[in-house]
């Protein structure tokens, strides 16, 4: 009976191994990890140059940020981000007046449409800052939401 | 088997598929404050979100604590056919994660 449960275990721990090693072994876009500094930096311009090496970005009219004016909830702001420019390699969503301004950022394949929809947290009135990466050039937009309920820690 | 905590649909209309996703996450950024001990509720949030068309990553997606509760993503991408497999996966700041297929329809 000992020697049966031993076996089980030594089975089930092999089984995680296989699991945690397939998991490091998925392709990835990147091989740059989690940006840690970016998402934790505190100002706007740390936050992309963090993220793209530049703080520099081009202003566009070229990207659509689709939010709504005026959120009623903070916590739930749907935010969606397109562009026309071609060869998009990454969009961040940067909310200005947050503690941590970066919210997400999305690398692209080249199949990829330069086009991210999801829904963030704003804690009170501020602009949303979408960045483009698009054929080695940085270029930015923004867009005015403004918040009636925080949705950090209210 | 337990449930997945993500729900996602793709869908094939002329040559782009639209893929949307929601996933079942507390998403805690960390500066919250537990009301009745007055302590810090420790951050727990989706750090990355991978989605893979026939094995080929097409979004990466690096996500900070200021992503909403309970996360959507929706993202676009050509060279997709009908009945193509989708893969989404998350892992969050704990090193928890989770993942789903589905077909495009």
């Amino acid at each position: 009976m000992q020697r049966r449960s031993f076996l089980k275990g030594t089975l089930a721990g092999s089984a995680v191994a296989v699991a945690v090693g397939a998991g490091l072994l998925q392709p990835r876009l990147v091989l740059a990890a989690w940006p840690k500094s970016a998402f934790e930096a505190k100002a706007v311009q740390d936050a992309v140059s963090g993220l793209y090496g530049s703080a520099e970005s081009t202003p566009s009219s070229d990207i659509t940020i689709k939010a709504p004016d005026i959120a009623e909830n903070g916590a739930v702001v749907p935010v969606s981000v397109s562009t026309t420019l071609g060869n998009v390699t990454s969009i961040g969503v940067l909310v200005e007046k947050n503690p941590t301004p970066l919210a997400a950022n999305f690398e692209l394949a080249p199949n990829a449409k330069g086009y991210i929809s999801t829904r963030i947290k704003m804690g009170k009135t501020s602009s949303v800052i979408a960045i483009v990466v698009a054929g080695g050039k940085t270029y930015s937009a923004r867009k005015e939401v403004k918040v009636t309920i925080g949705g950090c820690g209210g | 088997m337990a449930k997945s905590t993500i729900r996602a649909r793709a869908r094939l209309k002329g040559d782009t598929t639209t893929v949307k996703a929601l996933i079942t996450h507390k998403m805690e950024t960390g500066q919250r404050k537990d009301k009745k001990t007055g302590k810090l509720i420790p951050a727990h949030f989706i750090q990355e979100v991978t989605c893979q068309h026939n094995g080929k990553t097409v979004v990466l997606a690096q996500w900070g604590p200021a992503v909403s509760k309970n996360p959507y993503i929706s993202y676009q991408f050509t060279g997709a056919a009908a009945g193509d497999t989708i893969i989404i996966s998350w892992v969050d700041n704990k090193g928890e994660k989770d993942s789903t297929s589905t077909k495009i329809k």
